[in-house]
């Protein structure tokens, strides 16, 4: 059984991916909703995106002085892969353990940690923690590294419940101290690199000679901890199954206030936290159950419009309309480009606590850097999906009123819904635009061009920043 | 308050990430510093002297000139109480004069507001670099945020001048506030119409200034230097923000923090440097500060969160020379039993800026009554 609403798959593919073609929301609605859900919960089932095939292009992966070349390719798989959700949850975990190439400047390991993602992004709390515990862009980044018997650094034992599972307020400075010490002697092999020259790969390394086999004090319960146990006794907590879910929720649904409130201001929908939270709690930790619970659920399928895109969100679901990049060109660089000129720059965030979401990737002058990069994307006529749009438009025939033409785009660009403000001048632009006439080359392509027109008016709109 | 020719300017400078204060001015002839800091202490025989007790760092040499020559305020000390070391926390206290709730105002936002009631003027507050910094954020408050000022602009990107013109006045349209349209909404479409304004307004800048400064290439250095070319500009903008990343030295401070103080105290001196050549220095007074300080005793490879810590008063008619007390490094005075404590209050120095610098009533911003200090020239 197809999906009638199509309005739904678009919605359902802007969060559980990055946005996609008519022609792809089409394909997807040939299936029911479950259906689409459960294909994209399972990777697997698609065929595995090729690395190869991008890494001819961009060299980013082997050489180590390329950051730029290894963001650009991120984004080209984030256009192209036939997994999207893979990719979707792999940009979430990147997002909630922010860590930034400026401590070392060796791109490979931003790509090894980003690789590491990927490969745990839809399994349990526990692989994941243990996960990033071990891996070295992050034992770099919060120096676990300088995290010594006789010395401990107390960086990672704070973060790892601050910032990756619990919040702030369910530990004490005590808690922090232990779990420092638990993951004493949790190093790698060797230094990350350091810029330009070093093309290796640093490994993790427990070295017994410097972890702090002493007994410990962790969260209420006593004993000689490891890295592990902390781990364990932070996923069965209440805290990090909340803590995990209201990330969830605020990535793939609506939008909450920034994080360092959460220990002060309730969620948005608390029942929706609490069903999400529940099912990490009966699953231990299983993302993919909780990531089920959630698209399957109403709040999710009500929640149309309700998230402000993030800059990738922008960037590459404006390339997914336009239908550009399907091969590499070369202005792919440009797309990672304006990603960090409206706020985000890849696998580089702006500090530990990651980037501030919501509203706040809004100002007058990422905002405007927004209009102007989803302007130059739709207005080119020789890409693909836009090419596609102005034959659908054609194909309705040449009688086609102001208020059809203005109505059709918006869905041909996802279904949008906008306001009355925002309809009333489009409308008059679209009056302004005269006769759509398709019966020579000529007057095609004079056609093409309002079409153009009218559709670059759209994504300057204000509910074009909504996902 | 301090009057001065032209309508007085704030710079703000944020260290982001917690800067080591002690390592930046020196308790030089005190010997717990030394015993807490074997492998990061800076020796004595390195350091630039500053006074019988206090030293500055080796590459702090054009702070130090800037010192000497008397227009540096060094606020030794500076905190809050219940201090809980947390980046985020830390942050948010600073820019919201908040210590116990969460709240979405920052204090320029509402300062912002006070120099200019009605909103006129969309280019009163400006904040360099990626993202708007919370301090700045009030709501219907206009403020500019600039990634690149020299493609500052709507619709840049469409080039024939007839339909850009068009395009820009659909826009204008399609942002023009409706009520009832709810808060988010709302604020994209303020964001939309100020864009537009402040577009127009910077458009002229970059063409306006010429220096004999050359900055290094740098954020901070090109940050100040778009700073130095809009104040120049004499476009009205009363409130600059800039931001310096990369002071959470846990590790391999010995290599960080000389390179970011060499970037940050070169970049203030040339700044100087920029506006007295262009005759517009005194009006100007930077505030550098960050979210705290660090712990005491070094970990080996660098020094974890602290509390107390310090900034700098910077400009022509400030009165040079050191405020409060260095906090002590004896155990019975430290904050959490391993940080600098703090004696002034950071609000004091907001209060400071506020009532006898910007001439703006400081009660209501930084939501209480504190002592201040008397750092300017009459």
């Amino acid at each position: 059984m197809p999906t009638e609403d199509l309005a739904l798959v678009s919605h359902l593919l802007r969060r559980a991916g990055f946005g996609a073609s008519r022609k792809d929301v089409e394909n997807y609605a040939q299936k029911e909703y479950e259906e689409i859900v459960e294909d994209l919960l399972t990777p697997e089932k698609s065929p595995e995106y090729d690395v190869d095939f991008i890494s001819r292009y961009f060299m980013g992966t082997v050489t180590s002085d390329s950051f730029g070349q290894t963001q650009a390719a991120w984004i080209y798989r984030m256009i192209n892969t036939p997994r999207p959700l893979e990719e979707r949850m792999t940009l979430f975990w990147h997002h909630l353990f922010a860590t930034g190439w400026n401590k070392h400047e060796h791109a490979m390991t931003c790509v090894q940690q980003i690789d590491m993602f990927r490969t745990i992004c839809l399994s349990d709390m526990t692989t994941i923690l243990i996960a990033l515990s071990k891996d070295p862009n992050m034992i770099c980044w919060l120096d676990n590294s300088e995290n010594h018997k006789d010395a401990p650094n107390e960086n990672y034992g704070r973060e790892i419940m601050e910032l990756f599972s619990m919040g702030v307020g369910n530990y004490s400075e005590v808690d922090i101290k232990n779990a420092a010490r638990a993951f004493t002697g949790w190093t790698f092999t060797q230094c990350i690199p350091l810029y330009p020259f070093g093309t290796y790969l640093s490994e993790f390394e427990f070295r017994e000679d410097d972890h702090d086999y002493s007994e410990k004090t962790f969260l209420g319960e006593v004993g000689n901890f490891d890295g592990y146990d902390i781990i364990d006794i932070i996923v069965k907590q209440p805290a990090t199954a909340k803590f995990i879910s209201r990330h969830l929720y605020n990535f793939f649904v609506a939008d909450e206030p920034q994080v360092p409130a959460w220990s002060i201001q309730p969620p948005r929908d608390p029942k929706a936290i609490e069903i999400l939270a529940n099912t990490f709690i009966q699953t231990k930790g299983n993302i993919r159950e909780v990531l089920r619970t959630l698209f399957n659920s109403e709040f999710f399928k009500n929640s149309r419009f309700m998230k402000i895109k993030s800059p990738v969100d922008f960037v590459v679901g404006t390339v997914k309309i336009a239908g550009s990049h399907t091969v590499p060109q070369p202005d792919l660089i440009n797309l990672s480009g304006s990603t960090a000129l409206m706020g985000q720059t890849l696998m580089d965030p702006p500090t530990v606590e990651s980037w501030h979401t919501g509203p706040e990737w809004i100002d007058s002058g990422t905002l405007t850097d927004r209009v102007n990069f989803a302007v130059e994307h739709i207005g080119n006529l020789n890409s693909d999906g836009i090419k596609d749009i102005i034959n659908r438009i054609k194909s309705n025939g040449e009688e086609i009123s102001p208020e059809e033409l203005v109505d059709i785009c918006l869905d041909l660009l996802g279904n949008m819904e906008i306001d009355d403000t925002t309809r009333k001048s489009l409308l008059e632009f679209s009056k302004n635009l005269g006769v759509l006439i398709f019966d020579n080359t000529d007057s095609e392509l004079e056609s093409s061009e309002k079409i153009i027109n009218l559709l670059q008016m759209i994504v300057s709109c204000r509910e074009y920043q909504f996902a | 308050m301090t009057t001065v020719s032209a309508p007085p300017v704030l710079v703000v400078v944020q260290l982001s990430g917690g800067n080591d204060f002690m390592n930046t001015v020196v308790p030089i002839t005190d010997g717990i510093y030394h015993d807490s800091r074997p492998t990061l202490g800076v020796k004595e025989k390195d350091a630039l002297p500053l006074n019988d007790q206090l030293a500055w760092n080796p590459v702090a040499a054009p702070l130090k000139e800037l010192y000497d020559q008397g227009n540096v305020a060094i606020i030794q000390g500076i905190g809050y109480e219940n201090h809980n070391r947390s980046h985020f926390r830390g942050m948010d206290i600073w820019h919201t004069c908040e210590p116990d709730k969460i709240v979405t105002e920052g204090w320029l936002g509402k300062t912002i507001r006070e120099l200019d009631p009605s909103g006129d003027n969309v280019v009163t507050g400006i904040s360099f670099g990626k993202g708007l910094p919370r301090a700045m954020v009030s709501p219907g408050v206009p403020v500019t945020s600039v990634s690149d000022l020299d493609s500052f602009g709507v619709m840049s990107t469409i080039t024939a001048d007839q339909q850009r013109e068009e395009a820009l006045g659909v826009f204008k349209r399609m942002y023009t506030p409706a009520v009832g349209s709810g808060i988010v909404a709302d604020y994209l479409s303020h964001t939309g119409t100020n864009a537009l304004a402040s577009a127009q307004i910077l458009g002229s800048v970059p063409g306006k200034y010429s220096s004999t400064v050359e900055y290094a290439s740098n954020s901070i250095a090109k940050s100040l230097r778009d700073v130095a070319r809009v104040h120049t500009a004499g476009i009205g903008t009363r409130v600059f923000y800039t931001q310096h990343g990369g002071y959470d030295t846990h590790a391999t401070q010995l290599a960080v923090h000389p390179k970011l103080l060499t970037e940050l105290t070169t970049a203030i001196m040339d700044f100087f440097q920029d506006l007295r050549d262009h005759n517009a220095s005194e009006e100007v007074v930077m505030l550098v500060f960050s979210e705290f300080g660090r712990r005491i005793k070094d970990n080996g490879s660098g020094t974890d969160h602290g509390s107390g810590g310090g900034a700098f008063l910077i400009g022509d008619r400030v009165r040079g020379g050191l405020y409060g007390q260095y906090p002590s490094l004896e155990f019975a005075q430290l904050a959490n039993g391993e940080d600098l404590g703090y004696n002034i209050d950071f609000r004091s120095v907001y209060s400071t800026l506020l009532d006898q610098w910007l001439g703006v009533e400081a009660n209501p911003i930084v939501n209480g009554s504190y002592e201040q200090l008397k750092p300017f020239i009459e």
